[in-house]
């Protein structure tokens, strides 16, 4: 048959042909190329020799050979694997083919036996063949995808971490910017907060300014008479001295009297000058006590008679009468005591001062009174409401001659008083003021000209 | 005496506005000897309105006033606007005296007219200098 004599060295052709393709393909293998390639040109020579000089009883078995060392080849090495199913596909033709070679050798009739049985063998060969292939075609073709699949994800994967970098890269320079405008902006705050210090010392140094002149002429004043006084109490003194030589002791006494009243008077403004530097440091003194629960009723109470009495003490014809209303459930509240006893203190002195004014005009039928109260209600305005915001008021009311309204917005200001020089010194109501607004609280004020004056002391309870 | 006709003539009449009441006493005690020998009378007012009505009641004999600027009421720089605006010609001196030396109450005072201006503590030597300076003119 000479399909089966020819079949083996075409098989073997398309078979190698097919290899260095495929090999090519799924990776390059130059080393087996070159081999594939003499092996093609060897299988044409053969087959030519095998032609030309019928000498196929020898040929045979080189082909049966060769397909030998092909199949161990594709079963054995790594790279020959996506060729196996077709390698496979062609096996039971290269056994049916060895299977006619052996029984030729062995002998005519056996061979005649053994091929009758091939005969019916050929079909299924080459059905399996067909089947094989179509399956080695799926089997690649998945292969195929799967390569496919691999090598986009490589890709992908690739510009995934080329995307990475390039991002890293972006997060480094965004930081880098972040960080300098970090830098940048805390720069901006130091010199905020150089010049926030700058501009508290500045207003300490303008109010400080504002002092001088208030400082000045509280201070000048007496000065000038502790000056000018003592001054002439020296010629005084030699007066009376040349008098005292002449013997008129009349006139010596009377200048010795007009001496010791200069003495009073040098005396008198020395304190005065005295007081009003206590004042100014009671002024500019900062937090020296501490916040601690305090009654207020009781507070108020004893500032109240403390003033009344330093009055009386002062001023004999002094009277008033004092009316108090305290919130019995008051309770303790957190305050610096001296603080806020000096600013009761003051309200008080005021009072006192206010109502002894009005007297003082003999107004028919008046009858002066000073008053305080105490109350402890929600910060909404309803009394005692538990669970809100609490706050504490202090009431000191007098029912003098009231605050005139020009005069109204100056009251706070430090050194502004509407005493007579060298009764106040204006610092009173200014450190009330603050000592209030440092306990986080509020100082008000209602009045009516001629009638009343109450100011209000309101606290965080 | 011709000397004694001569001071009579030259007499000053002076009035001191001050809202502190020992003023008057130092500026008695400090002009004693002028005062007794006739140089210089004194009249005291304690406040700018006061003053005022003194210069109304007298007619004007004040040839000089002293005045201090920080007072209740007019203060002493009202007063001498006032002075000087509305009264007679010539109008008396005006010297200013306070404790407060800052230029603004400075420059406001002789911008109203103060012929002078001296601070508190008063210098008398430096005082009676200018009365004297302004009593030879």
């Amino acid at each position: 048959m000479s399909f089966e004599v020819y079949s083996l060295p075409f098989i073997a052709f398309f078979l190698i042909r097919y290899l260095r393709k495929t090999l090519k393909i799924y990776g390059f293998f130059p080393e087996w190329d070159e081999i594939f390639k003499k092996a093609l040109y060897a299988i044409v020579l053969l087959f030519a020799i095998e032609i030309i000089f019928k000498i196929n009883y020898i040929t045979v078995w080189i082909w049966d050979a060769l397909f030998v060392y092909l199949f161990w080849l594709t079963f054995t090495k790594d790279e020959f694997y996506i060729t196996r199913t077709v390698m496979v596909a062609i096996m039971p033709i290269v056994i049916i083919s060895y299977v006619e070679d052996i029984s030729k050798v062995i002998g005519a009739d056996f061979s005649k036996r053994i091929d009758n049985y091939l005969e019916y063998l050929y079909p299924f060969a080459f059905i399996w063949l067909v089947a094989m292939l179509v399956v080695a075609y799926k089997h690649r073709k998945n292969y195929d995808k799967e390569m496919q699949r691999k090598k986009e994800e490589e890709a992908h994967n690739l510009m995934m971490a080329e995307k990475k970098a390039e991002l890293e890269f972006m997060v480094k320079e965004r930081t880098a910017e972040l960080t300098r405008q970090k830098a940048e902006l805390q720069h901006t705050i130091d010199e905020l907060h150089n010049t926030q210090t700058q501009l508290v010392q500045s207003e300490k140094m303008a109010s400080l300014g504002e002092l001088t002149a208030g400082i000045a002429h509280e201070i000048q004043n007496p000065l000038n008479f502790v000056n000018n006084f003592s001054e002439v109490s020296v010629e005084l003194i030699a007066e009376m001295a040349s008098e005292i030589k002449k013997g008129s002791m009349t006139e010596a006494m009377e200048i010795a009297e007009d001496i010791k009243d200069n003495l009073l008077k040098i005396n008198h403004h020395g304190k005065r000058a005295d007081a009003i530097v206590k004042g100014m440091l009671q002024h500019s003194r900062s937090n020296a006590g501490h916040k601690e629960p305090t009654d207020l009723n009781a507070l108020a109470d004893e500032y109240l008679r403390l003033s009344y009495h330093g009055l009386r003490a002062k001023d004999k014809s002094f009277n008033a009468a004092m009316e108090t209303h305290f919130d019995k459930d008051l309770g303790k509240v957190d305050v610096i005591p001296q603080d806020m006893g000096r600013v009761i203190l003051n309200l008080f002195t005021n009072a006192f001062y206010s109502v002894n004014k009005k007297k003082n005009l003999n107004i028919e039928g008046y009858s002066p009174l000073v008053s305080v109260s105490t109350q402890r209600i929600s910060s909404s305005g309803k009394a005692g409401l538990n669970g809100s915001p609490q706050i504490v008021e202090i009431r000191v009311r007098d029912n003098g001659s009231g605050i005139p309204k020009k005069v109204l917005d100056k009251i706070y200001q430090p050194f502004f008083t509407t005493k007579p020089t060298g009764e106040g010194t204006g610092l009173g109501l200014s450190l009330s003021y603050e000592i209030v607004k440092a306990h986080k609280g509020d100082l008000k004020v209602k009045t009516k000209e001629g009638e009343y004056a109450e100011f209000i002391i309101q606290l965080p309870a | 005496m011709a000397d004694s006709s001569l001071l009579k003539i030259i007499k000053m009449k002076i009035l001191a506005v001050d809202d502190e009441k020992d003023m008057q006493s130092l500026f008695e005690q400090r002009f004693r000897r002028e005062i007794r020998s006739n140089i210089v009378e004194f009249a005291f007012a304690s406040s700018g309105e006061e003053a005022l009505e003194y210069l109304n009641k007298h007619n004007h004999e004040a040839v000089l006033i002293l005045s201090d600027i920080n007072m209740p009421g007019m203060s002493g720089l009202e007063l001498l606007k006032h002075i000087k605006l509305k009264y007679h010609t010539p109008p008396p001196i005006i010297m200013m005296i306070t404790a407060y030396g800052d230029a603004e109450n400075y420059n406001q005072a002789i911008e109203l007219g103060a012929d002078d201006f001296l601070t508190k503590p008063i210098d008398f030597t430096v005082l009676k200098q200018k009365l004297k300076l302004t009593s030879d003119v």
